[in-house]
């Protein structure tokens, strides 16, 4: 009987629950989606180092869910707590016929129950189909080779997905029945019968209230933008953070006061159709829907932060592989180790050979295998640190970036050599006399430093040789291969004035004389397994080749594109869901007094018209704010994350805003419909 | 006189074949134009239906209703909404105010679905304000006001358009005695000084004897009819009372 009752139930207000229904079952499949991926990535034919990220990726894909199951839980229970509130009158009547609360509790057991098999039997289904998708994405990220397609389930995620979300509905269920059974009777059977109170605010109140946030905010701006370079330790990030959200908070409190007064004043669009109506309606509601609006715009500001950073750092991080590793090979070696340096008497005598010999001992034959082969030295010396070159400049910096090492030894790079390495890199030849010198880099924070000694033209000394800078910036180049941007600094120097110069290292740069790239991963096998050569212990030579970095940067990328997409995806759905679930379930007010502007005879349409505006008003208000953070927002990102490049940042935006369009613009429709068809006359 | 309402074998029938039930059966009667007129009679004796069906809320099963020599019953969609915010004015038991807007606003709403412009609104419910006493509170909330204030700001709003008829549902029925017989002068007041055609439903015997003419419904069929003529409120009031006696116990709650 009760059982009966809740299916007769759930078909009822079926209307009400579309949205619930869809937002778990998208919550359900995503869930299984992405712990699916590791059951993909078994099945795919990748190198040994691609899979280590890969099982890192998984790991921390497996803890992201944890997070990501409270997220949903919290939604599921905060959904499921609005619609038990437009049910209280149902409520009222059982008990008002004498059902015990614990029958009605059980009823609702029942429901939870119904609802829950559903969502997860559909969940799973869909996930499970567009999971297939998902392996040609993850395939495509790794750069793995499809062979053939394979249909994959994956049981281990779907026990994982059955697993939690029984947990979460067990909460919903075991909240329920706490709530009924602390309801009293005559506030269920009064519930609807409430009268709202509209209370406007003052608007010179909310006129101070908004400058005051507005330019809180700008600070908050400013701190991650212009005066980003004060950001010195993390936990300073928290002030902006903070400032932001408590500012979003009051601009929704006053904005909502002084649009209405505004458009109040322009008496010709406020007493134009259903204007006067729908305006009403928005700050009727905003007044209590202020702290969810801030909630929901600073998700969205997440959201939109997290995709189009994982994106764009993904797609960075390829394209600046192109540049930033140009050779096949690089292979370098600290030279010169002094006695005293508790290193073992073999390394210290290998640290006197070049390169190429310890390679020769390591039996690996350079002549057979490289081509474009150069070889040069790096020099350092304690004499000159960081801190000497930058003349008088030092004294402020020290000042306003504390943190540095400025006690670090400068490297430097002899003329020619450079040149050479240029050719071969495709980077610009320079040219230096003999009292010149230049600094190549290419970290935008470290050229900023450099630059402003260069601007001086601070001279530095180097065996008693007095050197001035060529230019009054420094040169964008590079030394050491890498996946980003990582030259802090290196100094191009006349040839002859480093003769006498402690050298710091040799590197070895070369292609590899191979035409196809399964001989150039034969050659690479080759390298690497000199390792287990006898001689191996005796150098610390050290390699990094052009596909190493390859295959550590294409895991890194998918790694952070695919937590960025979950964390991404889980925050924009919840945040569209409880703006559409309060849409929803203040559909019932609007059901009367859409009821009513029909009985005195407004056109469907122009009902329709304020029916979408409202709505849209609610979910444009918070995006368009989230969207004013995101600018600042992503800037900030790019500044921290500036090795890894932005120029692929557009490309990321884009595709974040079509993921938004989507999923925000699907959320919005579904609430357009519904409430469309809930006003609808019987 | 000219006819504003002119209602031809109305009917309306509820439920299926084998179970049916006549709320209207064959009615017909006219109204004039400047006329108050009163529909009285018992719970369920069908006068809400009808009241429903002359304003287009519901449809009648056959039979004809015309308002102004336009068949309303033929009408349908947005021409049905067009009839409704141009010809018709509203007054409900429950005021059926706009609980977000203020009271001007709600009166205004009535004009500015039909595209008038601001200026002109401004004017116009600055008169009615006026005619119907209301000038202190159209800056108030409905949730501010008194039962009798809101069922005046109904009727402003009613009346804003100038309709050809005024559509008053028990519109005395959730107000005080006090407010009943304020809100019933002034009804008289826009009778009879500003020549609105009124239509009103009530089952009172006190309200209905502000009506030139009251029409008694006993299930679905016109049982009697009075007319005031020269009567003075209060021996119209007793003839209706006679009337309600005449009709049942059920009337009996009369003032």
């Amino acid at each position: 009987m009760l059982f009966k009752l809740s299916i007769k139930n759930i078909a009822r207000s079926m209307k009400d629950y579309t949205i619930y229904f869809f937002t778990l079952i998208l919550g359900v499949a995503i869930f299984y989606i992405f712990n699916a991926i590791e059951s993909q990535t078994v099945m795919m034919n990748v190198s040994s180092s691609t899979y280590e990220i890969i099982d890192l990726m998984n790991s921390m894909l497996s803890g992201v869910s944890v997070f990501v199951a409270f997220i949903l839980g919290f939604l599921i229970i905060y959904a499921n707590r609005f619609l038990m509130k437009r049910r209280n009158k149902e409520f009222g009547i059982y008990l008002t016929l004498g059902m015990s609360k614990r029958k009605i509790s059980l009823i609702l057991f029942f429901e939870t129950l119904i609802v829950g098999c559903i969502s997860l039997v559909v969940g799973l289904v869909l996930g499970t189909a567009l999971s297939q998708v998902m392996s040609l994405l993850v395939a495509n990220m790794f750069e793995a080779k499809m062979t053939e397609f394979e249909f994959v389930f994956s049981s281990s995620a779907c026990i994982k997905t059955l697993i939690y979300f029984s947990v979460m509905y067990i909460l919903v269920m075991i909240f329920n029945t706490y709530n009924v059974s602390r309801c009293k009777l005559i506030d269920l059977l009064n519930a609807n019968k409430k009268s709202e109170k509209v209370k406007l605010k003052n608007p010179w109140l909310c006129v101070i209230v908004f400058i005051v946030s507005v330019s809180a905010l700008g600070y908050a701006y400013w701190c991650v933008t212009g005066g980003v370079t004060d950001m010195q330790t993390a936990d300073k990030i928290l002030i902006p953070i903070a400032l932001g959200a408590v500012s979003t908070f009051f601009i929704f409190w006053s904005l909502s006061g002084l649009l209405l007064k505004l458009f109040m004043s322009m008496k010709n669009v406020y007493y134009k159709g259903l204007n006067s109506f729908t305006l009403r309606q928005f700050s009727s509601k905003i007044n209590t829907t202020v702290f969810s609006m801030t909630i929901i715009c600073l998700m969205l500001f997440f959201t939109i932060c997290v995709l189009s950073g994982a994106i764009s750092i993904r797609n960075s991080m390829t394209s600046n592989l192109k540049t930033l590793a140009p050779v096949d090979i690089q292979l370098d070696k600290t030279m010169d180790i002094s006695a005293d340096s508790g290193y073992s008497p073999e390394i210290i005598d290998d640290s006197k050979i070049s390169v190429s010999e310890t390679l020769d001992r390591l039996g690996f034959d350079t002549d057979k295998y490289f081509k474009d082969v150069i070889e040069f030295d790096l020099y350092a010396s304690n004499d000159i640190l960081i801190k000497n070159t930058l003349g008088s400049v030092y004294d402020e910096l020290v000042k306003e970036f504390p943190y540095l090492y400025y006690d670090d030894a400068e490297t430097f790079i002899k003329e020619s050599d450079y040149n050479k390495l240029a050719k071969l890199y495709g980077l610009d030849p320079v040219y230096v006399d003999d009292d010149e010198y230049i600094i190549i880099s290419d970290v935008d924070f470290w050229t900023d430093i450099r630059n402003r000694s260069l601007e001086k033209g601070t001279p530095i000394t180097i065996n008693e040789v007095s050197l001035t800078p060529k230019y009054n910036e420094c040169v964008n180049g590079f030394v050491y291969m890498s996946s980003n941007h990582i030259n802090t600094g290196i100094f191009v120097v006349p040839d002859n004035v480093l003769n006498n110069m402690p050298r710091e290292s040799e590197i070895l740069v070369a292609n590899y004389k191979a035409n196809t790239d399964e001989e150039k991963q034969e050659i690479e096998n080759m390298i690497l397994a000199t390792e287990n050569s006898p001689y191996a212990q005796n150098t610390d030579i050290e390699a990094s080749s052009k596909i190493s970095l390859y295959e550590s940067s294409i895991g890194l990328g998918a790694m952070i594109t695919f937590i960025g997409l979950y964390l991404g995806i889980i925050f924009l759905i919840a945040s569209a869901a409880i703006l559409a679930l309060k849409e929803l379930s203040e559909s019932t007010d609007n059901k009367e007094r859409f009821k009513m502007l029909r009985k005195i005879g407004t056109d469907e349409r122009m009902l329709n018209k304020a029916l979408f505006r409202q709505i849209g008003i609610f979910f444009l208000f918070p995006l368009v704010l989230a969207i004013i953070h995101s600018i600042f927002g992503i800037k900030f990102c790019v500044y921290i994350l500036q090795t890894f490049g932005k120029e692929e940042l557009i490309k990321s935006i884009i595709m974040t805003a079509g993921i938004i369009v989507f999923i925000y613009g699907g959320y919005f429709l579904i609430t357009y419909l519904c409430s469309k068809n809930i006003i609808k006359e019987r | 006189m000219e006819s504003i309402l002119k209602i031809y074998n109305v009917e309306k029938y509820y439920g299926s074949r084998s179970s049916l039930t006549k709320a209207i059966d064959n009615i017909s009667f006219e109204v004039d134009k400047g006329e108050f007129v009163a529909i009285m009679g018992a719970s369920g004796s069908g006068k809400t239906t009808l009241l429903n069906c002359i304003s287009t809320i519901d449809r009648v099963t056959s039979g004809h209703i015309f308002v102004g020599g336009e068949d309303i019953t033929k009408l349908k969609g947005n021409s049905l909404n067009k009839f409704r915010r141009e010809e018709l004015g509203f007054i409900f038991q429950d005021f059926n105010l706009l609980d977000t807007l203020t009271a001007y606003e709600n009166i205004a709403l009535a004009l500015s679905i039909q595209n008038v412009s601001a200026s002109e609104i401004a004017r116009r419910v600055d008169k009615v304000a006026k005619e119907l006493d209301i000038k202190d509170v159209l800056k108030k909330y409905p949730y501010q006001m008194s039962g009798g204030q809101k069922q005046r700001v109904a009727s402003a709003r009613a009346i804003i358009t100038n309709p050809k008829l005024v559509l008053a549902d028990e519109p005395t029925g959730a107000l005080d005695s006090k407010s009943a017989k304020m809100l019933l002068e002034r009804f008289d007041y826009l009778n009879k000084e500003l020549e609105a055609t009124i239509l009103m439903v009530t089952h009172d015997a006190f309200t209905a004897s502000y009506a030139s003419r009251v029409i008694f419904i006993k299930d679905g069929k016109i049982f009697n009819e009075l007319h005031k003529g020269d009567d003075s409120r209060k021996e119209f009031f007793d003839k209706i009372i006679d009337v309600v006696t005449l009709l049942g116990g059920d009337l009996s709650d009369a003032l």
